[in-house]
């Protein structure tokens, strides 16, 4: 934590005159060696560092990518065929950042409903949350604009629909949702110049997402991680240093990570994405199904759901922003939900909801999906607007263990167990 | 110094007047680079196009573009324009004609759709009013909806054979574009 004593030694002469100039070597060894984690964290908690090395993956695949990618509407679509037959090592960089973003929101989700489960959200991480859903929301708009460029049928038709949600602001004052439309797109209609600006700032956004991971693990040094138990660190006993024992599981789970993305990329490289995607984009002819991309479909499902164009685009976008204030609308005293017998349903029944809303928002929009859209996207609101606030009332948690230590090795454990040990196991 | 704390003085006043100058500075610095990305001198050249209508015969359709849109032409049959003109107009989605050739509150009747003297062409732009697809409808054996006019397969938009929104999410009949006819057989879109 941040209120720890550094206890960076330089260990050579240039070590200590750095030191005495630029600290950046007492930086790393602070917050990424010695850093106190928290003994009980599950393997949930390595998806932080899985995120990380997924944003590094799409950062050198895409600038790669982008030395022989051309932005036009003319070569777009066989500049990407180039790059997949031609290229040296194009048909394993190119599968490596398009699976590589699906890997990316595959980790961000399972992080996201690791923070929701064991209450991450809660005091004092609430701008630690604030700034994930940020992150959330940036590669969004990084992946849309991304799609856009292989210039397909699926990433042109995507690029209309989706740019058209703000026409519904027409609705409140006339011609400004037009205007803000034209605007984006430099021309009536959906085209080339659309494409190019897509790409200048499909280029600057993961940049832009870097920073803000910079603040989101700048804040989770400041208050510390939580764990499975949801409680904070009181003794010593209660935490080992981040090297080698968090970074050790950080690399199990990595690898784990990597053999499933590696599986999709050189068996099922287009598994994931959509056959009209090989058509180029044609302005006059749109395909008979438009579906987003599968990290897309439940939010999809949610905007079809509701029967009015500003309202469908209104409930999308609340959708996620709901997430900026559950640190204040959980009353909860505990935050891990293993300890809350009624929460944990309610919890689970969410998981569902947002299962079953990806699946209905890849249907078609008829009856009877539309219903059963509605009525999850009803549950998805009510999560969050009714059941957090209510639950954590008139829930009675259970029986807290007294530490983290006693998380671990039972009630009374960890006499005798002491940090030193931990923080030097190769002397033990 | 503290007692007067509260007062304003003199350098308050200059630094709010500076920040000031520095904010609106930095706004109308902020203009170029804002308007730089909407349509540019060469989209709005575009503006116009010719179409020689002689080969579309009754029944047929074609489409144009248009500012890099499809204009929907097609040429109606009696019945399709008659099927049109029976449905009242207080019972439609949307009651607005959205033609450009005519008052901006007129009514979604079949007259006000079309041109007088050629009612039998109906010529809109084919971009559904709901997030901007290409309704079905102008190619033989195309899925017409149900009222054979046009229908977007993306969120299920039935339109009908003046282009007016009938059924499905949509909320504005298709847009007809400024048009008028320069001969018989020849229209100036634009
Ligand atoms: C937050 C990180 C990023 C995400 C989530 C992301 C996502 C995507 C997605 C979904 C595609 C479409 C892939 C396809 O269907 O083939 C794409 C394409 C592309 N991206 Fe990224 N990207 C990221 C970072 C970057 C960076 C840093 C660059 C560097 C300039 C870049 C350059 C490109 C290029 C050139 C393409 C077109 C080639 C292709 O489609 O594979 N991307 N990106
Ligand atoms: S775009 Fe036509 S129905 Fe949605």
């Amino acid at each position: 934590m941040s209120s720890h004593e550094s206890n960076y030694q330089p260990t050579t002469r240039f070590g200590k005159w750095l030191d005495e100039r630029l600290p950046v070597n007492r930086l790393v060894y602070d917050q990424l060696v010695a850093f106190p984690t928290p003994r009980n964290l599950n393997y949930l908690w390595t998806f932080g560092g899985i995120l990380a090395l997924c944003l590094v993956v799409q950062l050198i695949t895409g600038i790669v990518l982008a030395m022989h990618y051309q932005p036009s509407g003319e070569e777009a679509f066989n500049s990407l065929d180039h790059i997949r037959r031609n290229v040296n090592y194009g048909w394993l960089i190119q599968p490596m950042h398009a699976v590589g973003a699906s890997m990316f929101f595959l980790a961000a989700y399972i992080h996201l409903f690791r923070g929701l489960y064991y209450g991450s959200y809660k005091a004092p991480r609430e701008i630690l949350w604030i700034l994930g859903v940020f992150i959330i929301l940036a590669m969004m708009a990084t992946a849309f604009m991304g799609y856009s460029l292989p210039w397909g049928q699926m990433s042109f038709w995507a690029v209309t629909v989706i740019t058209n949600l703000f026409s519904s602001l027409d609705s409140i004052i006339p011609g400004m949702g037009t205007a803000i439309v034209e605007w984006l797109w430099g021309g009536y209609s959906v085209s080339g110049t659309t494409l190019n600006r897509f790409f200048s700032l499909h280029y600057l956004l993961p940049f832009v997402i870097a920073g803000l991971v910079i603040l989101h693990i700048w804040a989770l040094h400041v208050v510390g991680q939580n764990n499975p138990a949801g409680l904070d660190i009181k003794s010593d006993s209660d935490w080992v240093p981040m090297y080698p024992y968090a970074v050790s599981k950080d690399v199990v789970g990595m690898f784990a990570f990597l053999l499933i993305f590696a599986w999709f990329m050189f068996f099922l490289p287009d598994y994931l994405g959509h056959a009209d995607n090989f058509v180029e984009a044609d302005p006059l002819v749109t395909p008979p199904h438009i579906v987003p991309e599968w990290y897309f479909l439940p939010f999809y499902a949610i905007l079809r759901a509701i029967p009015s164009k500003l309202g469908g685009v209104i409930a999308m976008f609340s959708s996620i922003l709901v997430l900026v204030f559950i640190p204040w609308l959980d009353t909860a005293r505990v935050r891990s939900a293993k300890y809350r017998p009624i929460f944990k349903w309610f919890f689970w029944l969410f998981v569902i909801t947002c299962i079953a809303l990806g699946y209905l928002g890849a249907l078609p929009a008829e009856e009877p999906y539309v219903t059963y859209a509605r009525l999850f996207t009803a549950y998805y609101f009510a999560f969050f607007l009714i059941i957090m606030p209510i639950v954590g009332i008139i829930e009675t948690p259970k029986k807290l263990p007294g530490s983290i230590t006693e998380d671990v090795l039972g009630p009374g454990g960890g006499k005798g167990a002491s940090a030193g040990a931990a923080a030097a196991p190769e002397k033990r | 110094m503290s007692s007067h704390a509260e007062e304003p003085n003199r350098r308050d006043f200059i630094v709010l007047a500076g920040s000031a100058f520095a904010a609106v500075g930095a706004a109308i610095s902020l203009w170029p680079f804002i308007q730089q990305m909407n349509p540019d001198s060469s989209a709005l050249a575009l503006a116009s196009v010719e179409v020689d209508l002689s080969p579309v015969a009754s029944g047929q359709a074609i489409t144009v573009m248009w500012r890099g849109k499809p204009v929907f032409i097609r040429n109606r049959t009696e019945e399709e324009v008659k099927a049109a003109k029976d449905f009242p107009v207080a019972d439609l989605p949307d009651e607005v004609a959205r033609n450009a050739n005519v008052a901006a509150d007129a009514t979604a009747t079949d007259e006000n759709r079309t041109l007088p003297g050629h009612e039998n062409w109906l010529i809109a732009i084919g971009i559904c009013t709901h997030l901007g697809c290409i309704p079905k409808g102008q190619k033989i054996g195309d899925e017409r909806g149900d009222f054979g006019g046009w229908f977007c397969p993306c969120h299920g938009s039935h339109y009908d054979t003046a282009g007016r929104i009938r059924k499905g999410p949509a909320p504005r009949n298709l847009d007809i574009p400024p048009y008028a006819f320069v001969s018989d057989t020849q229209i100036k879109i634009g």
